[in-house]
C-alpha cells in the first residue's frame, strides 16, 4: 500500500543539493541522478524538508482553486491562524466578506467545534486506563507515530480532530436546508502539509468530511490582493454562525489543548524533535504518571505552520489578542454561544470517533528471519562504512546506506571512503568512481563541475 | 545477532541506552510491538538495577530464530538469597538508592512479568547474571 504524501519535489528546479535528506526525521529523502526523492512510505508531511530547501524545490500539492466551482453550495473552512495571518487593523469581519466576494456562500471556522471535541477527549481521559494517551489534532504526529513508535499507536485517542467535526456539522446543516449531499464543496483552508494527507488519505476513517484543500499561503496571496484593491472602500460581514469562544480561538497553539484538559499530569511539546525526544522516553516506558501529550509537528504548533505567511510569532500575538478580547466579552455575558453546533451535539457526538489507528511498519522485511538476516548483513556492512554521515553517497547516513545496499540494491562502492580506498588500491579507476558520482549527484552536475574547475586550473 | 553494552556504577544518566537500542533492532525486525515493550520495560529494569544496586557490568543481547537472550551481568556485590529478592516488596537497595526512587523491590519481579524465561544466578561478592529470554515470533 502508498501512503498519500502531499510534499512533492520539482525536479526542474531541484539542485539535488541534500539540504532537505539531512533534516528528515523518518530519513525518507534520497538523492538519485542530481534530483531529491522522497519515499511516500515514509514520509509524514511534517515539512522539515520545505523549509531547508534553499530553493524552494519543495512544494505542497494542492487543488486547484477553479475546483470550487464545481459545487453549487461553497463553504470555506478556515482555521483561526489565517485570520492571524494579517495585521490587526484588518478585521475578521473584513477577512470574512472577502471571502464571500471571492466565491464562499459559507466561512465557517475550524475551531468551532472545539467544545465537542474537548468534551470527548475529556471523557476518553476519565475512561482510559491507556497513559499517557495522546492527542490526534496534528496529522504529522499521529503519521510520526504510526512509521517510528508503531508500539504507541493505541496511545493515540481515535478522535477526529476539530476540522473534520466542523465539516460534519457545517454539511448536515446545510442537508438540513435542503441541499443535495453532492452539491456542498467543503475547503478546507490549510496551513500545512500534514492537513492535506489527512484529508486525502484519512487515518482511521474511510473517506473525510472535506472535499478539497486551499493552501493558505495561495489564499493569503487571493486576499490580500483583494485588500490593496479595496483601499479604504470595503464592506464587512458578520459570521451567522457564532464567534468562537477564548478557548477555542487558542486549540492550534501550543498549549491549546492542554489548557483545557482534566488531565491531572500533562505536557504539551511541539517541533518535531522534540516531540521524537520525548516519544523516545515515552516508547522506553521511562515517563511515569503522564496522562495527556498534546503533540505538534511545528514549532509554536499551527502558526509555524510551512504554508503561512505571518511570521509564527506574530501569528500567536494576534491570535492571543483575538482571544483575549472574546474573554472579555465571555466575562461581561455579551458573547452569543454557538447555539447552531450545540443543536447538532448528539448526531457529532455519534460520529466523532475513527477506527483504531494501524501502524505503518518501517521494518527491513515482513518476515522475521529474513529481517535478521538483512539486519546481520546491515551490522557487517556498518563496520565497513566511515560513520561520519557525510550523505555524499546521496543517503543521509551510513546506517541509511547500510540499509540501501542490502534492500534497495545500492552498492558500497556508493561510499566516497571505499572508492578513495579501491582507488589507493588500484581497484577501481579514476572514471568508474566518476560514473557512481553522476549516478548520485546527476551527470550534468558533474560535467559542469569538471568543465568549470578542473580545466581552467590546467590552463 | 550479538549486541554488547557496557553499563556503569551510578550513572542513571545513561540508564536505558541499551534498551534503546535494542528496541530499535527489533522494531526494524518487524517484532510485534507489545513484544517489544516487554523486552524493553525488562530490560530497563534489569539495565536500572545494575546501575542503582550493583557495580555496573556489561548488557548482551542475541536475536536469533524467533527469540532474544539478554544478559545484564554485574560486577557484585551479588544478591545472597534470589527466592526472597523475587518476592515484591524486598529489596537490598541502601538509603541512598531509596531516596533516588528505586529499591521499592518490584525490579525482579517485573522483569519476570514480563519476560518468557527468567534465570537468576549470583554469587556474593563476584557478581549477578540475570539472564532473561523473550520469544519474538
Amino acid at each position: 500500500m502508498v501512503f498519500f504524501h502531499a510534499l512533492q519535489i520539482n525536479e526542474t528546479v531541484c539542485e539535488g543539493c541534500s539540504h532537505c535528506m539531512r533534516v528528515c526525521p523518518t530519513e525518507a529523502i534520497r538523492v538519485r541522478d542530481g534530483k531529491a526523492h522522497i519515499n511516500e512510505n515514509r514520509c509524514i508531511d511534517c515539512g522539515e524538508c520545505f523549509i531547508a530547501c534553499p530553493h524552494k524545490a519543495v512544494f505542497v500539492k494542492q487543488d486547484d482553486f477553479e475546483e470550487i466551482f464545481k459545487f453549487p453550495c461553497r463553504v470555506a473552512l478556515v482555521p483561526a491562524v489565517f485570520l492571524g495571518q494579517f495585521k490587526d487593523d484588518i478585521s475578521v469581519s473584513r477577512i470574512y466578506a472577502i471571502l464571500k466576494e471571492i466565491g464562499f456562500q459559507h466561512v465557517i471556522e475550524t475551531e468551532i467545534s472545539t467544545p465537542l471535541y474537548t468534551e470527548r477527549k475529556n471523557r476518553m481521559e476519565r475512561e482510559s486506563n491507556n497513559k499517557p494517551l495522546i492527542s490526534s489534532f496534528c496529522p504529522a504526529i499521529v503519521r510520526l507515530i504510526q512509521v517510528k513508535f508503531p508500539g504507541l499507536v493505541d496511545n493515540i485517542m481515535p478522535i477526529k480532530a476539530p476540522l473534520d467535526i466542523t465539516a460534519m456539522f457545517i454539511r448536515q446543516k446545510l442537508e438540513k436546508e435542503g441541499w443535495r449531499p453532492e452539491d456542498i464543496g467543503v475547503f478546507y483552508v490549510t496551513p500545512c502539509a500534514a492537513k492535506i494527507a489527512a484529508v486525502k488519505s484519512p487515518v482511521g476513517e474511510k473517506r473525510s468530511s472535506v472535499d478539497g484543500v486551499i493552501n493558505m499561503d495561495s489564499l493569503y496571496n487571493r486576499v490580500y490582493k483583494k485588500i490593496k484593491e479595496q483601499g479604504h472602500d470595503y464592506k464587512e460581514v458578520k459570521l451567522p454562525i457564532a464567534q468562537l469562544t477564548s478557548d477555542s480561538i487558542l486549540t492550534s497553539l501550543t498549549n491549546g489543548e492542554r489548557r483545557l484538559s482534566i488531565a491531572e499530569h500533562s505536557l504539551s511539546i511541539d517541533g518535531i524533535d522534540n516531540v521524537i525526544e520525548f516519544l523516545e522516553k515515552v516508547e522506553n516506558d521511562e515517563v511515569e504518571g503522564v496522562d495527556f501529550l498534546e503533540l505538534r509537528a511545528c514549532d509554536q504548533s499551527c502558526p509555524g505552520g510551512i504554508l503561512t505567511y505571518n511570521n509564527r510569532f506574530l501569528t500567536c500575538e494576534r491570535m492571543f489578542n483575538r482571544a483575549r478580547y472574546v474573554a472579555g466579552k465571555e466575562r461581561r455575558g455579551e458573547l452569543t454561544r454557538a447555539k447552531e453546533v450545540a443543536e447538532e451535539h448528539d448526531y457529532l457526538m455519534e460520529n466523532i470517533m475513527v477506527e483504531d489507528v494501524e501502524p505503518r511498519s518501517m521494518s527491513l522485511d515482513p518476515d522475521f528471519n529474513k529481517a535478521l538476516e538483512k539486519m546481520n548483513k546491515i551490522k557487517i556492512l556498518e563496520k565497513l562504512l566511515p560513520q561520519i554521515d557525510c550523505g555524499i553517497c546521496g543517503a543521509p547516513s551510513c546506517n541509511a546506506l547500510a540499509e540501501d545496499i542490502v534492500c534497495n540494491g545500492c552498492k558500497l562502492t556508493d561510499c566516497i571512503f571505499i572508492q578513495r580506498n579501491m582507488e589507493s588500491r588500484k581497484s577501481m579507476k579514476v572514471e568508474k568512481s566518476l560514473q557512481i558520482m553522476e549516478k548520485t549527484w546527476g551527470r550534468e552536475k558533474i560535467e559542469n563541475y569538471i568543465k568549470s574547475k578542473f580545466l581552467k586550473n590546467k590552463k | 545477532m550479538h549486541l554488547e553494552y557496557t553499563v556503569i556504577e551510578g550513572d542513571f544518566v545513561n540508564a536505558g541506552s541499551a534498551s534503546s537500542s535494542i528496541k530499535k533492532t527489533l522494531k526494524q525486525l518487524n517484532v510485534n510491538p507489545s513484544v517489544v515493550k516487554r523486552v524493553v520495560v525488562a530490560l530497563y529494569e534489569a539495565e536500572v538495577n545494575a546501575i542503582a544496586h550493583a557495580y555496573g557490568g556489561v548488557v548482551t543481547a542475541d536475536i536469533d530464530a524467533g527469540k532474544i537472550l539478554v544478559r545484564v551481568i554485574d560486577k557484585g556485590p551479588g544478591i545472597p538469597d534470589i527466592d526472597w529478592a523475587m518476592q515484591e516488596g524486598n529489596s537490598t537497595a541502601s538509603p541512598e538508592v531509596r531516596n533516588m526512587g528505586f529499591g521499592a523491590g518490584m525490579g525482579l519481579p517485573n522483569i519476570k512479568k514480563n519476560v518468557d524465561r527468567l534465570n537468576v544466578q549470583s554469587t556474593v561478592g563476584v557478581g549477578t547474571t540475570v539472564e532473561m529470554e523473550v520469544n519474538l515470533g
